[in-house]
């Protein structure tokens, strides 16, 4: 069990490629994890301030349509107005390419995946016509520059950034006795949301000791915590509950509030020994499967606890454990990594879709965004800030399963000039010594298509 | 036979060759019946759907002035019920069935939620069916709850349809769990060939077996949606969508075999700006899926109820977008043979500001749970106890209301 090529592509970056050679070594994953950021350089991703500008542009013509209420011009600034958030829709499912694009031609894959494994841990489904598009650009801005520091950066980049502010709806939660608060109606107060998360998903862990009573504490501690109508991050100090708090027993705050007192107290949570435990396991399980090795996981959460959260150590430690290399292939792709690392394997067009806006988003619709809604997994689109289910069977679902097969069928023939010969995509998808019953299956096959399925459905693809 | 055997001997055939459709042991006809004869539908309505609106108290001496822009009754195009309510006329299609009497609503009900209005709780309690919000809420449905209390339970005797988890029939009771929009053509040979390549890993093989056996039996719903010619003999929308008819026709095929119990949801309810346009596409989605289900069935329609119900009503007063806010009261809407329609059940408290709660939404009444509870003890002849203590614990059911055959 060691270090393999083929094995870091498959488990740790986004598959097989037909023209990229994997990385020669653990040190170089690691090199070219923390070097130039160069696949995000050919398939950019909107950033949060370019974003920011069409919160800015949506709150104007939005304002502008209700003034003008029953004017004449009142239908010709709701088309304005729709056309803002029409574009916004429009660039969420072109970043979806853009994504694809980058999981397709990377040499950088573990990259991609831990920005994938980043993005989902802190979730953001942004809430408004167009804040709801902005989980790409608040990982582009906050999440993949950060991602190979201490967790205690990542960390305050992930809670404090305007989308969780909004999607938690920490930009309305104000301090009991705040100054701001004597304005307000009486039923205006504290809302526990964001704190609650912090504690049980981003850091600690639910099954972690810490009480009610710390998650009102940190609730009080990230009042002032807010976002402006420009959509831009804001400390309130009005907003903000008096004096100090306590959290797991240490003392933060005092007046006058500060932003700093909430990266205190995020920066202790980032280095907690529940942390350290939490986020180790979370991540060999994203890795390696639902049951990783116990020796995999302690040697990370030794070095968690030893480097106080450096993440670039934490990798490290991981991939270089021998029993992260054992060649049998568990864990199950979810449905973005599956259709990912089949286009990876075509080398299709980043781009496919060629033609009026109108009729590009609607082929994107029909062939990714559906199908990855009815696999189980709507883009960006997870039920609560816990993101998407790491266990392997909340993906193995019959009409999971049948979906995945129909997609194997149908995309690819209309993504590709010509599909290859399914004799030669089995170890280009696979690898070397494919099972025998795939390799039976696509000589067998009636067509090519059916062929080039096979492979794609067959569990030696799906599991990694 | 068991799950766990049926499944194995289905991918084992599979494996050898034999198409699940040939096979004797497979074909649902050998299979028992169901322990009842009736059928259930529960429809999920998600986003908190409007109930004055869709039920307009247009006779109520505040409702007009309470929504200057979303009129009711006559004033609104509102189709008179019984001289007290009118109908939303996006319901239009379903006013047969109201003068057949196999339509009926309940007014003035919610869930024992309150206060907080959030989609995301008020959805979780009306699935979950308990009193409250508690660390249990979520880990089963009320009727998953009410399926563990007959013996003899088989996966397919209750269907959850459509790509989410439904949690209303999620628990300990197998329940089967497919989306008809499924499209998975396959020859015979690209099928054995799929089986070969899962044979070895038990998890896709079980799945896909039963994927297969979906798309065997009426493939997957997909021959049974009324489209195109077929849409004006239904009395169907031509502003309705596929997927709700595939869903429902779905349904239909399954309870017309050995289902006896389908569930499924409808979004778009959540009209907080320009309802006007926002409310009838939803009810859109609703008619068809009553007039794809009736289809459906056949004569089994007389023997069916169909509950749909949402997670709380909206405020009584429209706001400032043309729109209503998240409020409380609201109204569930009955359908089929198996209940006694042509009335709009309420014990109604009137829309002057004293008698809103919080002086904002209409008062609840009555519970939509002592409804569901029974509409099931009429159907499945289920004991009050087992209603008020295993699937709506806490629940006083109440005397049995007048919609109830």
């Amino acid at each position: 069990m060691a270090f393999d090529p083929k094995l870091a592509e498959i488990r740790f970056g986004t598959g097989l490629a037909r023209r990229i050679l994997g990385p020669d070594s653990v040190d170089q994953m690691l090199e070219r994890l923390t070097g130039p950021d160069l696949i995000a350089r050919d398939y950019p991703i909107e950033t949060f301030p370019a974003f920011q500008k069409r919160i800015i542009e949506a709150r104007e013509t939005g304002k502008a349509y209700r003034q003008a209420k029953n004017a004449a011009n009142a239908p010709e600034l709701a088309k304005i107005h729709d056309r803002v958030k029409q574009d916004a829709r429009r660039a969420q499912s072109y970043w979806m390419l853009q994504v694809l694009g980058r999981r397709s031609y990377t040499q950088d894959g573990f990259r991609e995946r831990l920005i994938a494994f980043w993005t989902d841990h802190f979730t953001v489904i942004g809430k408004g016509a167009v804040m709801r598009r902005v989980a790409q650009p608040v990982a582009e801005t906050f999440l993949r520059p950060n991602m190979t520091g201490h967790y205690a950066d990542l960390l305050i980049a992930g809670v404090t950034n305007p989308g969780m502010v909004n999607y938690l709806d920490q930009q309305f939660s104000v301090g009991p006795n705040a100054p701001a608060r004597a304005k307000m109606p009486p039923a205006r107060g504290l809302n526990e949301n964001l704190a609650r998360e912090v504690l049980e998903l981003h850091t600690l862990g639910v099954d972690a000791p810490y009480t009610q009573k710390d998650v009102r504490e940190l609730a009080e501690l990230l009042t002032g915590l807010g976002i402006d109508a420009d959509g831009a991050q804001v400390f309130r100090e009005n907003w903000a509950e008096p004096g100090s708090e306590m959290v797991l027993s240490q003392t933060y705050g005092g007046d006058p509030a500060r932003m700093d007192h909430i990266r205190s107290v995020l920066t202790d949570l980032a280095v907690h020994p529940a942390t350290a435990r939490h986020l180790s396991r979370k991540l060999a399980v994203h890795f390696l499967g639902d049951r990783p090795d116990p020796a995999v996981v302690e040697a990370m959460e030794r070095t968690w606890r030893d480097t106080r959260g450096h993440l670039l150590s934490v990798y490290r430690a991981m991939l270089t454990h021998p029993n992260a290399w054992t060649p049998e292939r568990v864990n199950v792709k979810p449905p973005f990594d599956f259709i990912s690392s089949a286009l990876r394997v075509f080398a299709a067009d980043p781009k496919p879709f060629k033609g009026k806006p109108n009729d590009v988003e609607q082929r994107i619709r029909k062939h990714f965004l559906n199908p990855l809604q009815r696999m189980g997994q709507p883009w960006e689109l997870p039920i609560g800030p816990d993101g998407w289910p790491e266990q392997d069977d909340a993906w193995v679902t019959p009409q999971g399963l049948a979906t995945r097969m129909e997609w194997a069928l149908e995309t690819p023939q209309v993504l590709l000039k010509g599909l290859p010969d399914p004799r030669e995509f089995v170890e280009m998808a696979l690898g070397p010594n494919p099972p025998e019953s795939v390799r039976f299956a696509a000589k067998a096959a009636e067509s090519r298509a059916e062929g080039i399925a096979l492979v794609l459905i067959s569990p030696a693809f799906q599991r990694r | 036979m068991t799950d766990w055997t049926r499944r194995k001997l289905l991918t084992r055939s599979l494996a050898l060759g034999c198409s699940a459709a040939a096979s004797p042991l497979l074909t649902p006809i050998s299979l028992a019946a169901g322990p009842w004869d009736n059928r259930l539908v529960v429809i999920i309505l998600r986003g908190a759907m409007d109930g004055l609106d869709v039920v307009q108290p247009y006779g109520d001496p505040a409702y007009a002035a309470a929504r200057p822009n979303l009129k009711g009754g006559e004033a609104g195009g509102g189709l008179d019920l019984d001289g007290y309510f009118s109908l939303h006329p996006a319901l239009e299609a379903l006013m047969p069935m109201w003068r057949a009497g196999e339509l009926g609503f309940a007014h003035a009900v919610s869930t024992p939620y309150r206060d907080k209005r959030s989609h995301f709780d008020g959805q979780d309690l009306l699935e979950a069916g308990t009193p409250d919000l508690g660390p249990a809420t979520g880990r089963d449905g009320w009727l998953n709850r009410m399926l563990q209390t007959v013996p003899g339970m088989r996966p397919d005797l209750a269907y959850a349809i459509g790509h989410e988890n439904l949690l209303i029939l999620t628990g300990q009771a197998p329940v089967a769990n497919w989306s008809p929009d499924v499209r998975l053509k396959l020859s015979p040979q690209g099928r054995r060939l799929a089986e070969l390549v899962m044979h070895d890993d038990p998890a896709f093989a079980d799945a896909f077996a039963e994927a297969a056996q979906q798309l065997d039996s009426g493939d997957g719903g997909m021959m049974a949606v009324p489209t195109g010619t077929d849409m004006d003999m239904a009395g169907l929308s031509k502003k309705g969508t596929e997927g709700i008819r595939q869903v429902a026709a779905f349904a239909g095929e399954k309870l017309l075999g050995d289902t006896r119990i389908a569930s499924f949801s409808i979004g778009g309810w959540d009209t907080h700006r320009f309802q006007p346009g926002a409310l009838p596409r939803a009810l859109t989605q609703l008619s068809d899926a009553l007039l794809v289900l009736k289809s459906t069935l056949g004569d089994t329609w007389g023997k069916t109820a169909v509950v749909a119900m949402t997670e709380f009503g909206r405020t009584v007063r429209e706001n400032g977008t043309r729109g209503t806010d998240h409020g409380t009261g609201g109204a569930m809407l009955l359908a089929g043979g198996a209940i006694r329609g042509g009335q709009v059940a309420r014990d109604w408290p009137g829309l002057s500001e004293a008698a809103l709660y919080q002086r904002r939404d209409l008062m609840p009444t009555r519970d939509v749970r002592a409804y569901a509870g029974w509409v099931m003890r009429g159907l499945f002849g289920l004991d009050a106890s087992v209603l008020e203590r295993t699937v709506f614990p806490g629940l006083d059911l109440g005397p049995r209301p007048s919609l109830i055959l």
